[in-house]
């Protein structure tokens, strides 16, 4: 039972910016809140791994080859970090991949978009990590330990991915007109996307109430956007390309950028699974998992005979 | 042939060897039987583009015509390429990758213990490096085989398939052509016959241990000295060069 | 399928990240063996040369204290100042060793 006492005990704990632990008592509902979140995170550090994985055999030269590569690792790796920090919670890995699977878990939309040409690879790098960054810095705080130490890491190993893509958007934006118009029509095609990814606006977010009491999320999806957006406006600005949105401008007084209304239409659609991609970004997952059963299947059965032989001997 | 000749040639069959080897490995991202599996494919990944992007860039010196190492690895057709075969191999299951990345790594541990002794000073230290990296991909491949050869029938099965299948494009890693000879009388290059016992000794012990066979040698593909390649290589190449070739004049 | 797990076994990793300082705790790791364990450590803990040595541990090896005990544990120290050296007057003009 969930006693008045533990749950004021719980909340003091929160309110002092204590961490919890995975040992500590903690309400079902925060327990359920950090794994959906969690999750969620794990998955979309996963599946991002395809947008940008499409393009690491057609990386432009072998130092693009090589920074594509690595970047991608460090996805898989912040995907490990959190599935563990998500297992201290007390569920598996396995169940996690299940959940993803049946669809019981999501991801970030974003992934559900493709990327098309090489300053895709850019506009990824530089919009979705740089929104994602922003994010992420604001989790390192959050009051979940095993959470707040992953984000830490991930802070840490993340400041090279918005910079490789600005980088390319950058030198694209400095080409030839060809690669000026490749890089000017991804930063089209990934803005809006961009700003959905911090989720809908204060009024109309559904899980924001307790996971801002809680500590889990520390600050409000608009706040967040729009310290995205105030960073970006401005690096746009300095490689000379132009964000595809007709209401941007600059408030003197309140010192942000206005901006126009996102299509939440649009947003819903993708989260539902009618975006350009979910179907086949999910069967990749599938496929690759069961692909890999056998493999699995023989290291287990391989650990279980080594075990066998250590009690003989 | 030139001395000069010679090592550009040499310099680019090390560099082609990694390049593709490592383009096949990149695949596997996304693709792993486990998340850490994807890692680790994509280390070795990242280790054998590096020691290509090494490798070409000293071939395009030797050279000396004012070509990089991106022009290079991006605008050399198929005939020009002169990788092994077995690089080439589309990836297969897992197990038909941990396979060709042993007999590889076998093959890459003779080769480098030996080149880092070469009197070319830019080979031995490219070498010095390959060394450690490639005592690590022995090490996973190893392990690896040995998992999939004593785990379950099913693996046994598949990994011995792979053995089978892939065995007839090792002999090529053995050949040698005036290329070699001109080197190895200057000192730079090594005698493959020389590795061959070493490396059929791995081979043998990682796969008896791993309860597999070694396949018999019998008929050995061949080809790629002369520039006569897989299909697969123009597959690979169309993708890998596509960029560059679609606008020769950006930079990237 | 099996209802079991078929991600391997999880394991707790250590790092000691220059010679002579302890090994601290980086993370877990999923694998089916010792082996692959260290590899995977070393694959994901140490890609930015974080490292010169790795322990992995299997996470259910792990005895830990549980937070209900902590008082019991713990707080019986808190009593005892002379284990610190500041708990000591040093004579006027003696120097420290």
């Amino acid at each position: 039972m969930e006693s008045t006492n533990n749950l004021e005990k719980f909340q003091t704990i929160i309110d002092a910016d204590t961490k919890i632990e995975p040992k500590d008592w903690m309400p079902e509902d925060y327990r359920k809140h950090l794994i959906r979140q969690i999750s969620q995170h794990a998955h979309s550090e996963v599946i991002g791994m395809q947008p940008e994985g499409n393009w690491i055999t057609r990386a432009p030269s072998l130092r693009a080859k090589l920074i594509l590569l690595a970047k991608i690792q460090d996805e898989a790796g912040h995907g490990l970090y959190l599935y563990s920090a998500c297992e201290t919670l007390g569920i598996s890995r396995e169940e996690l991949i299940d959940q993803l699977h049946t669809g019981k878990a999501k991801y970030s939309s974003i992934f559900n978009y493709a990327a098309i040409t090489w300053a895709d690879i850019g506009a990824i790098g530089w919009l979705v990590d740089g929104a994602a960054i922003v994010n992420q810095i604001s989790l390192q705080r959050t009051s979940y330990g095993p959470y707040s130490r992953a984000m830490i890491r991930i802070c840490k190993e993340e400041s090279f991915h918005q910079r490789q893509g600005y980088e390319i958007m950058g030198k694209l934006a400095l080409g030839t007109p060809e690669q000026k118009e490749m890089a000017q029509d991804a930063l089209n095609r990934w803005w809006w996307p961009s700003l959905m990814m911090f989720g809908p606006h204060d009024s109309d977010s559904p899980h924001s109430g307790k996971a801002m009491t809680w500590r889990i999320k520390r600050e409000s999806n608009d706040v967040l956007r729009q310290r995205f957006i105030d960073k970006t406006v401005q690096q746009a600005e300095v490689i000379g390309l132009k964000i595809p949105d007709d209401k941007l401008k600059w408030n003197e007084a309140k010192g942000v950028y206005e901006h126009g209304e996102i299509n939440w239409e649009e947003f819903n659609q993708v989260i539902n699974g009618n975006g350009p991609l979910n179907k086949i970004r999910l069967a990749n997952h599938i496929s690759a998992h069961e692909n890999g059963a056998w493999v699995r299947e023989a290291a287990n059965a391989y650990a279980a005979k080594q075990k066998k032989e250590v009690l003989v001997a | 042939m030139t001395k000069q000749e010679a090592l550009f040639s040499y310099t680019l069959r090390l560099g082609d060897n990694a390049l593709i080897l490592g383009h096949r490995l990149s695949e596997w991202s996304s693709k792993g039987p486990l998340l850490e599996e994807d890692i680790a494919m994509t280390n070795m990944a990242l280790d054998l583009i590096g020691r290509a992007d090494a490798m070409l860039k000293y071939a395009a010196q030797v050279e000396g015509k004012g070509r990089t190492e991106d022009d290079l690895a991006y605008k050399r057709g198929e005939r020009q390429f002169l990788c092994n075969l077995i690089v080439q191999l589309p990836n297969g299951d897992f197990g038909y990758t941990i396979a060709r990345q042993l007999i590889m790594s076998a093959f890459d541990i003779c080769l480098y213990e030996e080149l880092v002794k070469s009197k070319d000073e830019t080979i031995a230290a490219i070498s010095a490096k390959a060394v450690k990296e490639v005592k690590y991909h022995l090490k996973f491949a190893t392990d690896w085989t040995l998992r999939l050869g004593d785990g379950t029938e099913e693996s046994h099965q598949r990994i011995q398939k792979s053995f089978n299948d892939i065995w007839m494009y090792t002999g090529e890693l053995f050949e040698m052509n005036e290329v070699d000879a001109i080197l190895i009388k200057e000192g730079i290059a090594v005698d493959l016959n020389s590795l061959k016992a070493r490396w059929k000794k791995i081979m043998t012990e990682v796969l008896l241990e791993a309860t597999l066979t070694v396949p018999a040698d019998t008929y050995m593909q061949t080809g790629s000295r002369k520039g006569v390649h897989t299909e697969s290589l123009g597959y690979i190449l169309a993708e890998m060069q596509y960029l560059q070739r679609a606008y020769p004049d950006a930079k990237w | 399928m099996s209802t079991k797990d078929s991600q391997g076994q999880l394991w707790e990793v250590f790092i000691q990240a220059n010679p002579g300082i302890p090994h601290k705790h980086a993370g877990s790791v999923h694998a089916t063996d010792k082996e692959m364990a260290l590899q995977n450590a070393r694959d994901l803990y140490t890609r930015r040369s974080e490292g010169t040595s790795i322990w992995v541990v299997p996470s259910a090896a792990i005895v830990a204290s549980a937070p209900e005990d902590s008082g019991m544990l713990f707080d019986p120290s808190n009593d005892k100042p002379y284990r610190h050296p500041t708990f000591y007057v040093m004579p006027e003009g003696a120097k420290n060793i």
